[in-house]
């Protein structure tokens, strides 16, 4: 199972206030919706404006992304930059 | 990554579009005209905060010479939601508001009308007859002052994001983030020593040299053409089907070259309005900002106050960190919060952390991305209180970083473990350096500083097309904004096995490439990098498959070595190998044009690293801080053109120490700004600085083809701890408040002559 990994303010709004998380998926899509089941709703927040780092790995617009089974998981704010 | 010999990378050759820019010839984005084509002209808002009672375009509309006038009206409106626009995440009710005020102006230069005009004489004169009457409110400037209670509130709608229970008050904070690592009460149980300060800095504009243009063609049949200085012509694009509601294949916007960036120009202000004006007026639309304009209305960075705490043992070892950012997002909330809570420690192995953020809106322009938007400003802070700490502990600046450096397997305070990076390569890089391995003059005194960025990927296309004499056209959808045609070009002929002079890199408008996001990000040539590098391996494949044809093999038992088709063995057969313009002139016989072609959502971007060393005098009776010697040191994973690599660190330095030393607008009692231009505004000129000192470092990123990480944006990370740190010693003063100018800093200096006295 993968460890999701969630921001301390965003796992207050929509996690209630869990921040990590065992969950099973083989992409960032399953572990989404998974975690959708978990806290409904959640999903909205975790598919848009979010970037996913997948043991260390930097991902934006993350979602058909593998995902091992030890693998860390988080996501965190979108990073734009100039 | 296994160490691999180039021909190509690492190289300087030219870059392909140097002949244009030093002749002239490279046209930039007031240097498109049509025949037949009008000035627009936008009327802007002289008061910081104020209800829009009524417009009156009568008289303007009856002057002769004006083809079109438009206001918010003839914008429709959008909702209160989130949503892409040319894949970046906008608030389309604030955009639409920003570009054209509707109910309220909410700074000083906001727009408020618009004209199209025969002449620019005659768009003045129209704009001077547009009767605008306003019901001035209080306003609010500074970010603290807009989150105390009783704040003159901007937008009556807005509720803090991030709180629960959500507020029901309307409030100046759009957003509160946290982010947490450990327990910070613990950790700062452990601590022997404590350095807490509270750090501000004044809001700053990117201060690109070229002003914002565009010109818009609107046609009956309801397509647009726009040609417009942008750093993201698809974001162009975007934004104007949103707010337009036109169709996106209905608009082709071509960018011209770019006088300069740095993240302020990722958004729009001019080209929906000119897109309109011509709509209207059945004309071309050229609008072109002045100076003024630039300043007043168009995205400067925030200001912000960082409140920093970090705790250490005498060792030396950083136990625990706790930081609280607020930053300006400026009219409508967005200000880059986020990365800079996340960047604030992203430097060091620390167990306890704690980080808050708040988004605040005050009566200032939107801000906009500017270089690592955010990390500078809690970097200043951060950077400043770890070297009071290294005072403190009697340690070496760099010695206090090494011992705490984030290394591979760091787990960050804002979530993700890190993986190959270099920052202690950088830090001994740095200590080994010329400059530090040098003793400071007598007079001077030396400041050091880290700084870091996540750097990122995402969405890019590119094709490669080989001509019919062999050689190649490399097509991208970025603007070049630090050397990228070089580097996509060397990339490709790296690949190729060609020279870089039968590469030709072209930058396509948004109806001949694929969608690429924006420059920006220090993204270009790790993303689009890859794209061209994808789409070059798809001519290779192509360029096999025909010698096999010609040859009457297999594919697979052709190479490709040295720009050469070759038989893979001696068991394929004895074949000539087959060049390029071979294979090329060959192409209408054995299955036609030979292109490739490659779109991706580049992942794996690598996090970058820099160290800043500076060497500076402070005059105490003048407070003027001149600069000696500094270098920038930084892991670019591979620099494909160092000569790029090294401009873009020497670049960042530069707005850096601006940053540091001088930079600031200036706000008079009515919210007005009273320094919209370059006398006033002082940005650092040539012969303010030394020449800013370069050592590359190259930890490679695994997740590039040729290990490129990234460059653009770390450089300007560590300029004001740097510079701030080297003040502090040589006067014994710690500066809070950015920038550190001659008056504050003389003032400060004869503020502590009596202590230093009596000491």
């Amino acid at each position: 199972m993968a460890r999701v990994i969630l921001s301390r303010s965003f796992a207050d709004l929509y996690a209630k206030g869990q921040v990590e998380h065992e969950v099973p998926g083989l992409k960032v899509r399953h572990l989404v919706r998974t975690l959708d089941e978990r806290f409904p709703g959640i999903a909205k927040h975790l598919e848009n404006g979010v970037a996913v780092a997948i043991d260390g790995v930097l991902h934006q617009n993350a979602w058909l992304e593998e995902v091992g089974l030890d693998s860390e998981v988080c996501f965190m704010p979108a990073i734009e930059g100039g | 990554m296994s160490a691999r010999t180039y021909k190509w990378i690492g190289t300087r050759p030219n870059r392909p579009d140097g002949a244009d820019k030093v002749t002239g010839r490279a046209r930039f984005g007031a240097d498109f005209n049509m025949p037949g084509q009008l000035v627009g002209k936008v009327l802007r808002s002289p008061h910081a905060h104020a209800l829009i009672k009524s417009i009156d375009t009568s008289a303007a509309e009856k002057l002769a010479g004006v083809k079109a006038v438009v206001t918010a009206k003839d914008f429709p409106e959008q909702e209160n939601i989130t949503v892409p626009a040319g894949e970046m995440q906008v608030n389309l009710r604030d955009v639409t508001r920003n570009i054209m005020a509707r109910e309220k102006v909410l700074y000083d230069g906001h727009a408020v009308a618009a004209v199209a005009a025969t002449t620019e004489a005659v768009a003045k004169e129209a704009l001077a007859l547009i009767k605008v009457e306003y019901e001035i409110l209080p306003h609010v400037i500074d970010v603290e002052a807009a989150m105390k209670d009783g704040a003159p509130i901007l937008h009556d709608h807005l509720r803090t994001e991030g709180v629960e229970p959500k507020p029901t008050k309307a409030t100046n904070i759009a957003k509160r983030i946290d982010f947490a690592k450990g327990d910070v009460a613990a950790g700062f149980r452990k601590a022997e020593v404590v350095v807490e300060r509270k750090f501000t800095t004044q809001p700053v504009h990117q201060g690109y040299i070229e002003p914002h243009a565009a010109l818009a063609s609107a046609s009956e049949d309801g397509q647009v053409q726009v040609w417009s200085t942008t750093q993201g012509h698809f974001q162009v694009r975007g934004f104007c089907s949103r707010l337009l509601n036109i169709e996106t294949s209905q608009i082709r916007v071509t960018p011209s070259e770019i006088g300069g960036g740095f993240g302020g120009k990722t958004v729009v202000y001019l080209e929906p309005v000119a897109i309109r004006l011509s709509q209207k007026s059945g004309k071309p639309v050229k609008m072109v900002m002045t100076r003024e304009e630039v300043f007043r209305a168009s995205g400067p960075t925030s200001a912000g106050v960082v409140e920093v705490k970090i705790g250490a043992t005498r060792d030396g070892r950083i136990v625990a960190a706790e930081c609280m950012v607020a930053l300006q997002a400026g009219a409508f909330p967005g200000s880059p919060v986020g990365p800079a809570c996340m960047c604030s420690f992203a430097c060091y192995d620390i167990d306890d952390i704690k980080v808050v953020g708040y988004d605040v809106v005050s009566n200032r322009p939107k801000v906009a991305a500017y270089r690592a938007p955010g990390a500078p400003i809690s970097c200043w802070g951060v950077e400043s209180a770890i070297d009071e700490l290294a005072i403190e502990l009697g340690m070496d600046p760099i010695e206090l970083r090494l011992k705490n450096a984030a290394k591979q397997g760091t787990k960050t305070h804002y979530g993700p473990t890190f993986n190959r990076i270099g920052f202690v390569e950088t830090l001994e890089a740095a200590k080994s350096s010329p400059h530090y391995q040098t003793p400071v003059k007598r007079g001077f005194h030396r400041g050091v500083a880290a700084g870091f960025w996540f750097n990122v990927g995402a969405d890019s296309s590119a094709a490669a097309h080989v001509g019919e004499d062999g050689t190649v056209t490399v097509i991208s959808g970025n603007p070049d904004i630090g050397g990228s045609r070089a580097s996509l070009a060397m990339m490709a002929a790296e690949e190729l096995g060609v020279d870089y002079e039968k590469v030709r890199p072209v930058i396509a408008d948004t109806s001949s490439i694929g969608f690429n996001f924006v420059t920006g990000g220090s993204r270009v040539t790790f993303a689009t990098g890859l794209a061209v590098v994808n789409a070059v391996k798809e001519v290779v494949r192509e360029l096999k498959i025909r010698a096999a044809k010609i040859w009457e093999v297999e594919p697979e038992a052709v190479v490709w070595e040295n720009g050469m088709a070759k038989p893979a063995s001696t068991n394929v057969g004895e074949f000539e190998p087959l060049s390029l313009s071979q294979l090329a002139a060959m192409a209408g016989k054995t299955g036609g044009p030979i292109n490739g072609h490659a779109q991706l959502n580049a992942q794996g971007a690598g996090p970058g690293f820099g160290v800043h060393i500076v060497d500076l005098a402070v005059d105490h009776d003048t407070g003027i801080v001149t600069i000696d010697r500094y270098t920038a040191v930084q892991d670019v994973g591979t620099a494909i053109h160092p000569s790029y690599v090294e401009g873009q660190m020497q670049g960042g330095a530069v707005q850096g120490i601006g940053w540091a030393l001088n930079e600031e607008y200036i706000y008079n009692a009515k919210g007005k700004l009273d320094n919209p231009g370059f006398l006033d505004y002082r940005i650092p000129v040539a012969s303010d600085l030394p020449m800013i000192e370069t050592v590359i470092v190259e930890v490679p990123n695994p997740s590039h083809p040729y290990g490129v990480r990234g460059v653009g944006e770390v450089p300007i990370v560590p300029p004001m701890a740097a510079v701030g740190n080297a003040i502090a010693r040589a006067t014994g003063i710690r500066f809070l408040d950015l920038p550190m100018s001659p008056p504050r800093v003389s003032a400060a200096i004869d503020a502590a002559r009596p202590k230093m006295a009596a000491e």
